[in-house]
Protein backbone atom coordinates (compact mmCIF):
# COMPACT_ATOMS: atom_id res chain seq x y z
CA UNK A 1 0.00 0.00 0.00
CA UNK A 2 1.63 3.19 -1.18
CA UNK A 3 -0.85 6.07 0.53
CA UNK A 4 -4.27 6.13 2.24
CA UNK A 5 -6.38 8.60 0.65
CA UNK A 6 -9.70 6.94 0.22
CA UNK A 7 -11.66 4.23 1.56
CA UNK A 8 -13.37 4.25 -1.95
CA UNK A 9 -10.14 2.11 -3.23
CA UNK A 10 -10.09 -0.81 -0.18
CA UNK A 11 -11.83 -4.35 -1.36
CA UNK A 12 -13.36 -6.24 1.67
CA UNK A 13 -10.45 -8.58 2.03
CA UNK A 14 -8.18 -5.05 2.29
CA UNK A 15 -10.43 -3.84 4.65
CA UNK A 16 -10.54 -6.92 6.99
CA UNK A 17 -6.90 -7.02 6.65
CA UNK A 18 -6.36 -3.79 7.63
CA UNK A 19 -8.71 -4.55 10.53
CA UNK A 20 -6.85 -8.12 11.48
CA UNK A 21 -3.68 -6.29 11.74
CA UNK A 22 -4.87 -3.46 13.82
CA UNK A 23 -6.03 -6.81 16.11
CA UNK A 24 -2.06 -7.25 16.37
CA UNK A 25 -1.11 -4.11 17.14
CA UNK A 26 -3.60 -3.45 19.72
CA UNK A 27 -2.62 -6.91 21.53
CA UNK A 28 1.23 -4.77 21.65
CA UNK A 29 -0.40 -1.88 24.15
CA UNK A 30 -0.82 -4.94 26.62
CA UNK A 31 2.47 -5.80 26.82
CA UNK A 32 5.61 -5.11 28.85
CA UNK A 33 7.07 -3.12 26.23
CA UNK A 34 4.81 -1.62 24.18
CA UNK A 35 6.10 -1.06 21.24
CA UNK A 36 7.59 -2.62 18.17
CA UNK A 37 10.84 -1.83 16.09
CA UNK A 38 9.03 -2.28 12.68
CA UNK A 39 9.37 1.57 11.78
CA UNK A 40 12.92 2.41 13.30
CA UNK A 41 14.87 4.78 11.01
CA UNK A 42 11.56 5.93 9.59
CA UNK A 43 9.86 9.54 9.93
CA UNK A 44 6.90 10.40 9.91
CA UNK A 45 5.21 13.85 9.45
CA UNK A 46 1.99 15.20 10.85
CA UNK A 47 1.04 17.99 9.20
CA UNK A 48 -2.19 19.36 10.85
CA UNK A 49 -3.58 22.14 8.57
CA UNK A 50 -6.71 22.10 10.24
CA UNK A 51 -7.09 22.19 14.36
CA UNK A 52 -7.42 18.29 15.73
CA UNK A 53 -6.51 17.24 19.07
CA UNK A 54 -7.12 13.07 19.09
CA UNK A 55 -6.37 12.40 15.29
CA UNK A 56 -3.20 14.22 15.74
CA UNK A 57 -2.15 12.52 18.99
CA UNK A 58 -3.09 9.44 17.78
CA UNK A 59 -1.09 9.17 14.70
CA UNK A 60 1.61 10.11 16.66
CA UNK A 61 1.12 7.68 19.22
CA UNK A 62 0.72 5.22 16.72
CA UNK A 63 3.85 6.35 15.00
CA UNK A 64 6.02 6.40 18.51
CA UNK A 65 4.68 2.94 18.99
CA UNK A 66 6.07 1.39 15.64
CA UNK A 67 9.60 3.28 17.35
CA UNK A 68 9.34 5.93 13.81
CA UNK A 69 10.47 9.26 14.52
CA UNK A 70 7.94 12.04 14.79
CA UNK A 71 7.83 15.77 13.46
CA UNK A 72 4.53 17.82 13.58
CA UNK A 73 3.37 20.99 11.86
CA UNK A 74 0.29 22.58 12.87
CA UNK A 75 -0.90 25.64 10.67
CA UNK A 76 -1.38 27.84 13.48
CA UNK A 77 1.72 29.99 14.59
CA UNK A 78 4.12 28.62 11.04
CA UNK A 79 4.36 30.06 7.72
CA UNK A 80 1.01 28.57 6.62
CA UNK A 81 -0.22 32.44 8.69
CA UNK A 82 2.46 33.80 6.33
CA UNK A 83 0.93 33.18 3.06
CA UNK A 84 2.48 29.93 2.33
CA UNK A 85 0.76 27.48 0.40
CA UNK A 86 0.82 23.83 0.16
CA UNK A 87 3.58 22.63 -2.15
CA UNK A 88 6.07 24.88 -0.63
CA UNK A 89 5.16 23.73 3.26
CA UNK A 90 4.98 19.96 2.01
CA UNK A 91 8.31 19.99 -0.10
CA UNK A 92 10.38 22.41 2.80
CA UNK A 93 9.08 19.08 5.66
CA UNK A 94 9.91 16.41 2.98
CA UNK A 95 13.61 17.93 2.33
CA UNK A 96 13.80 17.31 6.15
CA UNK A 97 13.68 13.70 5.13
CA UNK A 98 10.34 12.34 5.59
CA UNK A 99 8.95 9.18 4.97
CA UNK A 100 5.34 9.22 5.07
CA UNK A 101 3.38 12.61 5.60
CA UNK A 102 0.00 12.05 7.62
CA UNK A 103 -2.04 15.19 6.67
CA UNK A 104 -5.41 16.77 7.61
CA UNK A 105 -6.18 19.98 5.60
CA UNK A 106 -9.36 22.02 4.76
CA UNK A 107 -9.72 21.44 1.33
CA UNK A 108 -11.42 17.90 0.26
CA UNK A 109 -8.72 16.54 -2.26
CA UNK A 110 -5.88 18.19 -0.33
CA UNK A 111 -4.25 14.55 0.22
CA UNK A 112 -4.82 13.13 -3.11
CA UNK A 113 -3.24 16.19 -4.85
CA UNK A 114 -0.18 15.92 -2.67
CA UNK A 115 -0.06 12.21 -3.30
CA UNK A 116 -0.12 12.79 -7.03
CA UNK A 117 1.72 16.27 -7.95
CA UNK A 118 5.01 14.87 -7.40
CA UNK A 119 5.88 17.46 -5.50
CA UNK A 120 7.27 15.03 -2.72
CA UNK A 121 8.32 11.16 -2.92
CA UNK A 122 6.59 10.20 1.13
CA UNK A 123 3.84 8.04 1.54
CA UNK A 124 0.85 10.00 2.13
CA UNK A 125 -1.82 9.43 4.66
CA UNK A 126 -5.28 11.57 4.29
CA UNK A 127 -5.99 12.18 7.81
CA UNK A 128 -9.46 14.02 7.01
CA UNK A 129 -9.28 16.46 3.91
CA UNK A 130 -12.17 19.17 3.98
CA UNK A 131 -15.85 17.46 3.43
CA UNK A 132 -14.79 14.51 1.52
CA UNK A 133 -12.62 12.11 3.66
CA UNK A 134 -11.22 10.45 6.69
CA UNK A 135 -10.50 6.65 5.98
CA UNK A 136 -8.59 6.30 9.26
CA UNK A 137 -11.71 7.08 11.49
CA UNK A 138 -14.20 5.24 9.36
CA UNK A 139 -11.58 1.98 9.71
CA UNK A 140 -11.32 2.97 13.73
CA UNK A 141 -15.31 3.01 13.49
CA UNK A 142 -15.57 -0.30 12.05
CA UNK A 143 -13.01 -2.02 14.38
CA UNK A 144 -15.04 -0.80 17.07
CA UNK A 145 -18.23 -2.36 15.72
CA UNK A 146 -16.43 -5.45 14.76
CA UNK A 147 -14.78 -5.82 17.75
CA UNK A 148 -17.94 -5.24 20.00
CA UNK A 149 -19.69 -7.25 18.18
CA UNK A 150 -17.16 -10.28 18.39
CA UNK A 151 -15.10 -9.44 20.97
CA UNK A 152 -11.56 -12.03 20.76
CA UNK A 153 -13.96 -13.77 17.70
CA UNK A 154 -13.18 -10.63 15.42
CA UNK A 155 -10.47 -11.58 13.16
CA UNK A 156 -11.32 -12.24 9.40
CA UNK A 157 -14.95 -11.31 9.88
CA UNK A 158 -16.83 -8.57 8.35
CA UNK A 159 -20.21 -6.64 9.76
CA UNK A 160 -22.53 -8.90 7.93
CA UNK A 161 -25.84 -6.77 8.23
CA UNK A 162 -24.94 -5.02 10.95
CA UNK A 163 -27.20 -2.05 10.66
CA UNK A 164 -26.14 1.43 11.35
CA UNK A 165 -27.74 4.83 11.92
CA UNK A 166 -25.36 8.12 11.30
CA UNK A 167 -27.08 10.53 12.63
CA UNK A 168 -26.75 14.82 12.21
CA UNK A 169 -24.40 16.69 10.41
CA UNK A 170 -23.85 14.76 6.75
CA UNK A 171 -22.97 17.34 5.06
CA UNK A 172 -20.07 18.87 7.01
CA UNK A 173 -18.77 15.24 7.57
CA UNK A 174 -16.01 13.53 6.09
CA UNK A 175 -16.67 10.97 8.71
CA UNK A 176 -19.84 10.24 7.63
CA UNK A 177 -18.63 9.90 3.94
CA UNK A 178 -15.53 7.77 4.78
CA UNK A 179 -18.38 5.44 7.05
CA UNK A 180 -21.44 5.01 4.36
CA UNK A 181 -18.40 3.95 1.88
CA UNK A 182 -16.46 1.61 4.06
CA UNK A 183 -19.44 0.29 6.25
CA UNK A 184 -21.22 -0.74 2.79
CA UNK A 185 -18.09 -2.56 1.51
CA UNK A 186 -18.04 -4.46 4.94
CA UNK A 187 -21.33 -5.87 4.88
CA UNK A 188 -23.10 -3.44 6.98
CA UNK A 189 -26.24 -1.50 6.10
CA UNK A 190 -26.60 2.14 6.70
CA UNK A 191 -29.18 4.41 7.17
CA UNK A 192 -28.12 8.67 7.15
CA UNK A 193 -30.48 10.58 9.57
CA UNK A 194 -30.42 14.41 9.34
CA UNK A 195 -32.21 17.49 8.96
CA UNK A 196 -32.91 17.76 4.65
CA UNK A 197 -30.77 20.66 5.47
CA UNK A 198 -28.27 19.02 6.49
CA UNK A 199 -28.27 16.36 3.45
CA UNK A 200 -25.36 16.87 0.63
CA UNK A 201 -26.55 16.97 -2.72
CA UNK A 202 -25.79 13.81 -4.59
CA UNK A 203 -26.60 11.48 -1.81
CA UNK A 204 -28.53 9.39 -3.67
CA UNK A 205 -25.29 7.94 -5.42
CA UNK A 206 -24.31 6.55 -1.50
CA UNK A 207 -24.42 3.33 -0.66
CA UNK A 208 -27.17 4.66 1.96
CA UNK A 209 -30.63 5.00 3.03
CA UNK A 210 -31.85 8.39 4.37
CA UNK A 211 -34.20 9.92 6.22
CA UNK A 212 -35.14 12.75 8.68
CA UNK A 213 -36.78 11.12 11.28
CA UNK A 214 -35.20 9.92 13.95
CA UNK A 215 -37.40 8.53 16.24
CA UNK A 216 -38.58 6.65 13.53
CA UNK A 217 -34.88 5.49 12.86
CA UNK A 218 -34.53 4.31 16.39
CA UNK A 219 -37.67 2.41 16.12
CA UNK A 220 -36.56 0.33 12.96
CA UNK A 221 -36.96 2.57 9.91
CA UNK A 222 -36.25 1.60 7.39
CA UNK A 223 -34.77 -2.38 8.51
CA UNK A 224 -37.93 -3.12 10.34
CA UNK A 225 -35.73 -3.43 13.51
CA UNK A 226 -33.85 -1.12 15.72
CA UNK A 227 -29.99 -0.02 15.22
CA UNK A 228 -27.00 -2.12 16.47
CA UNK A 229 -25.31 1.10 15.92
CA UNK A 230 -26.02 4.80 16.31
CA UNK A 231 -23.25 7.35 15.49
CA UNK A 232 -24.20 10.63 15.97
CA UNK A 233 -22.02 13.34 14.06
CA UNK A 234 -20.88 16.56 15.34
CA UNK A 235 -23.07 19.80 14.23
CA UNK A 236 -19.43 21.69 12.72
CA UNK A 237 -20.67 25.05 13.89
CA UNK A 238 -17.02 26.54 12.15
CA UNK A 239 -18.13 25.48 8.48
CA UNK A 240 -21.69 26.45 9.10
CA UNK A 241 -21.90 29.89 7.20
CA UNK A 242 -25.22 29.76 7.11
CA UNK A 243 -28.46 28.87 8.40
CA UNK A 244 -29.49 24.98 8.33
CA UNK A 245 -31.82 24.49 11.32
CA UNK A 246 -33.35 27.31 13.31
CA UNK A 247 -31.45 26.74 16.67
CA UNK A 248 -29.77 24.48 18.47
CA UNK A 249 -32.63 23.90 21.16
CA UNK A 250 -35.05 22.49 17.80
CA UNK A 251 -32.26 20.80 16.71
CA UNK A 252 -31.46 18.65 19.91
CA UNK A 253 -35.20 18.38 20.41
CA UNK A 254 -35.56 16.68 16.71
CA UNK A 255 -32.04 15.16 16.05
CA UNK A 256 -30.27 14.83 19.34
CA UNK A 257 -29.80 11.94 21.51
CA UNK A 258 -31.32 13.08 24.36
CA UNK A 259 -32.15 10.74 27.70
CA UNK A 260 -35.27 9.91 26.63
CA UNK A 261 -34.44 8.04 23.15
CA UNK A 262 -31.44 6.84 24.66
CA UNK A 263 -33.90 5.01 27.44
CA UNK A 264 -35.59 3.89 24.40
CA UNK A 265 -32.46 1.96 22.48
CA UNK A 266 -31.70 -1.60 23.54
CA UNK A 267 -28.93 -2.86 26.01
CA UNK A 268 -26.61 -3.50 23.15
CA UNK A 269 -26.89 -1.14 20.91
CA UNK A 270 -23.91 0.87 20.49
CA UNK A 271 -23.28 4.51 20.82
CA UNK A 272 -21.16 6.26 18.71
CA UNK A 273 -19.39 9.45 18.08
CA UNK A 274 -16.55 10.37 16.41
CA UNK A 275 -15.80 13.08 18.75
CA UNK A 276 -15.31 16.04 19.89
CA UNK A 277 -18.93 15.80 21.33
CA UNK A 278 -21.32 18.88 22.10
CA UNK A 279 -23.27 17.55 25.21
CA UNK A 280 -26.75 18.45 25.07
CA UNK A 281 -26.56 19.36 21.30
CA UNK A 282 -26.24 16.13 19.38
CA UNK A 283 -25.65 13.86 22.44
CA UNK A 284 -26.78 14.37 26.15
CA UNK A 285 -24.65 13.11 28.78
CA UNK A 286 -26.64 10.01 29.71
CA UNK A 287 -25.74 8.46 26.36
CA UNK A 288 -22.37 9.82 26.00
CA UNK A 289 -21.39 8.74 29.59
CA UNK A 290 -23.38 5.40 29.73
CA UNK A 291 -21.82 1.58 29.15
CA UNK A 292 -23.74 1.85 25.59
CA UNK A 293 -20.91 4.27 24.75
CA UNK A 294 -18.03 2.79 22.79
CA UNK A 295 -16.60 6.31 22.29
CA UNK A 296 -13.31 5.96 24.38
CA UNK A 297 -12.70 2.61 22.43
CA UNK A 298 -13.13 4.53 19.75
CA UNK A 299 -10.29 6.36 20.60
CA UNK A 300 -8.27 3.79 22.09
CA UNK A 301 -8.64 1.88 18.62
CA UNK A 302 -7.79 4.84 16.45
CA UNK A 303 -3.96 3.96 17.52
CA UNK A 304 -4.28 0.30 16.71
CA UNK A 305 -6.02 1.63 13.15
CA UNK A 306 -2.89 4.02 12.72
CA UNK A 307 -0.71 1.59 14.06
CA UNK A 308 -1.89 -0.69 10.98
CA UNK A 309 -1.95 1.42 8.66
CA UNK A 310 1.47 3.42 8.81
CA UNK A 311 3.02 -0.46 8.94
CA UNK A 312 0.93 -0.60 5.55
CA UNK A 313 2.30 2.27 4.10
CA UNK A 314 6.02 2.15 5.54
CA UNK A 315 6.63 -1.17 6.71
CA UNK A 316 8.36 -2.31 3.18
CA UNK A 317 11.17 -1.32 1.14
CA UNK A 318 9.14 -1.85 -1.90
CA UNK A 319 5.99 0.08 -3.03
CA UNK A 320 3.26 -2.96 -3.64
CA UNK A 321 0.31 -1.39 -4.97
CA UNK A 322 -2.02 2.13 -4.45
CA UNK A 323 -4.88 1.65 -2.34
CA UNK A 324 -6.83 5.01 -3.92
CA UNK B 1 16.18 -30.92 -10.03
CA UNK B 2 12.75 -31.71 -8.38
CA UNK B 3 12.46 -31.77 -4.73
CA UNK B 4 13.89 -34.41 -2.86
CA UNK B 5 12.33 -35.72 0.18
CA UNK B 6 14.78 -35.91 3.15
CA UNK B 7 12.41 -36.69 6.12
CA UNK B 8 9.11 -38.67 6.08
CA UNK B 9 5.89 -38.25 8.47
CA UNK B 10 7.28 -41.32 10.66
CA UNK B 11 10.79 -39.43 11.05
CA UNK B 12 9.21 -36.30 11.47
CA UNK B 13 6.97 -37.58 14.84
CA UNK B 14 10.01 -39.78 15.79
CA UNK B 15 12.71 -36.49 16.26
CA UNK B 16 9.56 -34.94 17.88
CA UNK B 17 9.40 -37.43 20.47
CA UNK B 18 12.90 -37.59 20.98
CA UNK B 19 13.11 -33.52 21.64
CA UNK B 20 10.45 -33.97 23.82
CA UNK B 21 12.22 -36.72 25.41
CA UNK B 22 15.39 -34.38 25.59
CA UNK B 23 13.91 -31.30 26.79
CA UNK B 24 12.58 -33.54 29.83
CA UNK B 25 15.82 -35.22 30.27
CA UNK B 26 17.56 -30.93 30.29
CA UNK B 27 16.00 -30.52 33.84
CA UNK B 28 14.05 -27.24 32.20
CA UNK B 29 10.80 -29.03 33.02
CA UNK B 30 11.80 -29.42 37.19
CA UNK B 31 12.97 -26.38 38.05
CA UNK B 32 9.16 -25.15 39.17
CA UNK B 33 9.16 -22.22 36.48
CA UNK B 34 6.59 -22.59 33.92
CA UNK B 35 7.84 -24.45 30.70
CA UNK B 36 6.30 -22.83 27.31
CA UNK B 37 7.07 -23.85 24.38
CA UNK B 38 6.60 -20.69 21.28
CA UNK B 39 6.39 -21.42 18.33
CA UNK B 40 7.48 -19.10 15.07
CA UNK B 41 4.88 -18.60 12.44
CA UNK B 42 3.60 -20.09 10.67
CA UNK B 43 5.12 -23.99 10.84
CA UNK B 44 7.38 -23.55 13.96
CA UNK B 45 3.79 -23.37 15.90
CA UNK B 46 2.33 -26.07 14.39
CA UNK B 47 5.34 -27.82 15.56
CA UNK B 48 4.85 -26.28 18.54
CA UNK B 49 1.62 -27.74 19.18
CA UNK B 50 2.60 -31.09 17.82
CA UNK B 51 5.21 -30.88 20.32
CA UNK B 52 3.51 -29.78 23.31
CA UNK B 53 1.20 -32.62 22.74
CA UNK B 54 4.96 -35.28 22.87
CA UNK B 55 5.42 -33.63 26.35
CA UNK B 56 1.79 -33.61 27.36
CA UNK B 57 1.72 -37.41 26.70
CA UNK B 58 5.06 -37.92 28.40
CA UNK B 59 4.46 -35.89 31.75
CA UNK B 60 0.81 -34.24 31.53
CA UNK B 61 0.84 -30.43 32.35
CA UNK B 62 4.78 -29.98 31.69
CA UNK B 63 4.43 -27.10 29.00
CA UNK B 64 1.88 -24.66 27.85
CA UNK B 65 2.30 -23.77 23.97
CA UNK B 66 1.90 -20.11 22.80
CA UNK B 67 3.13 -18.59 19.39
CA UNK B 68 5.85 -15.47 18.58
CA UNK B 69 5.49 -13.53 15.75
CA UNK B 70 9.02 -12.40 14.93
CA UNK B 71 7.24 -9.94 11.56
CA UNK B 72 7.70 -6.41 13.13
CA UNK B 73 11.17 -7.13 14.41
CA UNK B 74 12.85 -8.28 11.05
CA UNK B 75 16.01 -7.01 9.88
CA UNK B 76 14.71 -7.29 6.02
CA UNK B 77 11.51 -5.74 6.71
CA UNK B 78 12.83 -2.98 4.19
CA UNK B 79 13.99 -5.24 1.49
CA UNK B 80 10.63 -7.57 0.99
CA UNK B 81 7.38 -7.02 0.00
CA UNK B 82 4.96 -5.99 3.18
CA UNK B 83 4.75 -8.74 5.32
CA UNK B 84 1.53 -9.49 7.47
CA UNK B 85 1.87 -10.41 11.42
CA UNK B 86 0.55 -13.52 12.61
CA UNK B 87 -0.95 -13.14 16.06
CA UNK B 88 0.98 -13.69 19.41
CA UNK B 89 0.23 -15.90 21.63
CA UNK B 90 1.41 -16.32 25.67
CA UNK B 91 0.07 -17.32 28.27
CA UNK B 92 -1.92 -14.90 30.34
CA UNK B 93 0.53 -14.86 33.21
CA UNK B 94 3.32 -13.90 31.16
CA UNK B 95 6.84 -14.97 30.22
CA UNK B 96 8.56 -13.77 33.25
CA UNK B 97 10.77 -16.19 34.79
CA UNK B 98 9.41 -18.98 32.44
CA UNK B 99 11.77 -21.42 30.25
CA UNK B 100 10.84 -20.49 26.80
CA UNK B 101 11.57 -22.95 24.35
CA UNK B 102 11.32 -21.23 20.59
CA UNK B 103 10.18 -23.68 18.22
CA UNK B 104 10.78 -22.94 14.29
CA UNK B 105 11.00 -25.39 11.45
CA UNK B 106 14.08 -24.67 9.55
CA UNK B 107 17.16 -23.39 11.50
CA UNK B 108 19.25 -21.47 8.66
CA UNK B 109 21.06 -18.07 8.80
CA UNK B 110 19.44 -17.73 12.69
CA UNK B 111 18.41 -14.53 11.88
CA UNK B 112 14.76 -15.44 12.74
CA UNK B 113 15.91 -16.41 15.92
CA UNK B 114 17.86 -12.93 16.70
CA UNK B 115 14.44 -11.52 15.32
CA UNK B 116 12.42 -13.95 18.42
CA UNK B 117 14.83 -13.30 20.66
CA UNK B 118 14.05 -9.69 20.61
CA UNK B 119 10.32 -10.06 20.43
CA UNK B 120 10.78 -11.80 24.03
CA UNK B 121 12.77 -8.83 25.29
CA UNK B 122 9.82 -6.82 24.72
CA UNK B 123 7.18 -9.41 26.40
CA UNK B 124 9.11 -9.99 29.50
CA UNK B 125 12.17 -11.49 30.72
CA UNK B 126 12.17 -15.32 31.41
CA UNK B 127 14.74 -17.55 32.91
CA UNK B 128 15.98 -18.44 29.97
CA UNK B 129 15.61 -19.46 26.20
CA UNK B 130 15.91 -22.45 24.23
CA UNK B 131 15.56 -23.33 21.13
CA UNK B 132 14.30 -26.27 19.25
CA UNK B 133 14.31 -26.53 15.44
CA UNK B 134 13.41 -29.66 13.51
CA UNK B 135 15.95 -29.20 10.81
CA UNK B 136 19.33 -27.74 11.54
CA UNK B 137 20.65 -26.62 7.66
CA UNK B 138 23.51 -24.66 8.72
CA UNK B 139 24.82 -21.21 7.16
CA UNK B 140 24.10 -19.39 10.23
CA UNK B 141 25.31 -15.45 10.12
CA UNK B 142 24.94 -14.65 13.97
CA UNK B 143 25.85 -16.41 16.77
CA UNK B 144 23.15 -18.70 17.64
CA UNK B 145 23.03 -22.01 17.90
CA UNK B 146 20.27 -24.88 18.75
CA UNK B 147 19.39 -26.48 22.08
CA UNK B 148 17.50 -29.23 20.24
CA UNK B 149 17.49 -30.37 16.80
CA UNK B 150 15.44 -33.11 14.81
CA UNK B 151 17.84 -33.28 12.11
CA UNK B 152 21.22 -32.03 10.79
CA UNK B 153 20.53 -31.48 7.41
CA UNK B 154 24.03 -30.41 5.58
CA UNK B 155 22.89 -28.79 2.48
CA UNK B 156 24.66 -26.27 0.20
CA UNK B 157 23.67 -22.62 0.63
CA UNK B 158 21.85 -22.41 -2.52
CA UNK B 159 19.36 -25.47 -1.91
CA UNK B 160 16.14 -24.84 -0.33
CA UNK B 161 15.02 -26.96 2.20
CA UNK B 162 10.87 -26.66 2.96
CA UNK B 163 8.94 -28.48 5.69
CA UNK B 164 5.85 -29.69 4.60
CA UNK B 165 3.12 -29.91 7.56
CA UNK B 166 0.10 -31.88 7.09
CA UNK B 167 -1.79 -28.82 8.53
CA UNK B 168 -1.10 -26.42 6.13
CA UNK B 169 0.38 -28.41 3.09
CA UNK B 170 -1.54 -31.65 3.68
CA UNK B 171 1.93 -33.96 3.97
CA UNK B 172 4.73 -34.50 6.86
CA UNK B 173 7.68 -34.04 4.94
CA UNK B 174 10.98 -32.56 4.50
CA UNK B 175 12.07 -32.03 1.33
CA UNK B 176 15.61 -30.48 -0.31
CA UNK B 177 15.03 -28.74 -3.73
CA UNK B 178 17.26 -26.36 -6.15
CA UNK B 179 16.36 -22.45 -5.70
CA UNK B 180 17.92 -19.37 -5.10
CA UNK B 181 18.07 -19.65 -1.16
CA UNK B 182 16.22 -16.73 -0.14
CA UNK B 183 12.95 -18.28 0.26
CA UNK B 184 11.46 -16.74 3.40
CA UNK B 185 10.65 -20.53 4.92
CA UNK B 186 14.27 -21.63 4.76
CA UNK B 187 15.96 -18.72 6.94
Amino acid sequence: MRHLLSVRGLSRDDAIGILDLAEDMAAVATRAVPKLPALRGRTVANLFFEDSTRTRLSFESAAKRLSADVITFTAKGSSVSKGEGLKDTAQTIAAMGVDAVVMRHHASGAARVLADAGWIDAAVVNAGDGTHEHPTQALLDAYTMRKTRHGDASRGRDLDGLRVAIVGDVLHSRVARSNAWLLRTLGARVHLVAPGTLLPHGVGGWPVTTGSDLDAALDGEPWGAVPDVVMMLRIQSERMHDSFFPNEREYAREWGLDEVRFGRLPADTMVMHPGPMNRGLEISSAAADSARSVVLDQVTNGVSIRMAVLYLVLGSGGHDGDIA
Amino acid sequence: MPARPVLQQADIERALTRIGHEILESGDADTGAPLILLGIPTRGVLLAERLGAVLERLRPGAAVVGALDVTMYRDDLRRQPTRTPQPTRVPATGIDGATVVLVDDVLFSGRTIRAALDAINDLGRPRAVRLAVLVDRGHRELPIRPDFVGKNLPSAAAERVNVHLAETDGVDEVVVGTGDGTEATAS
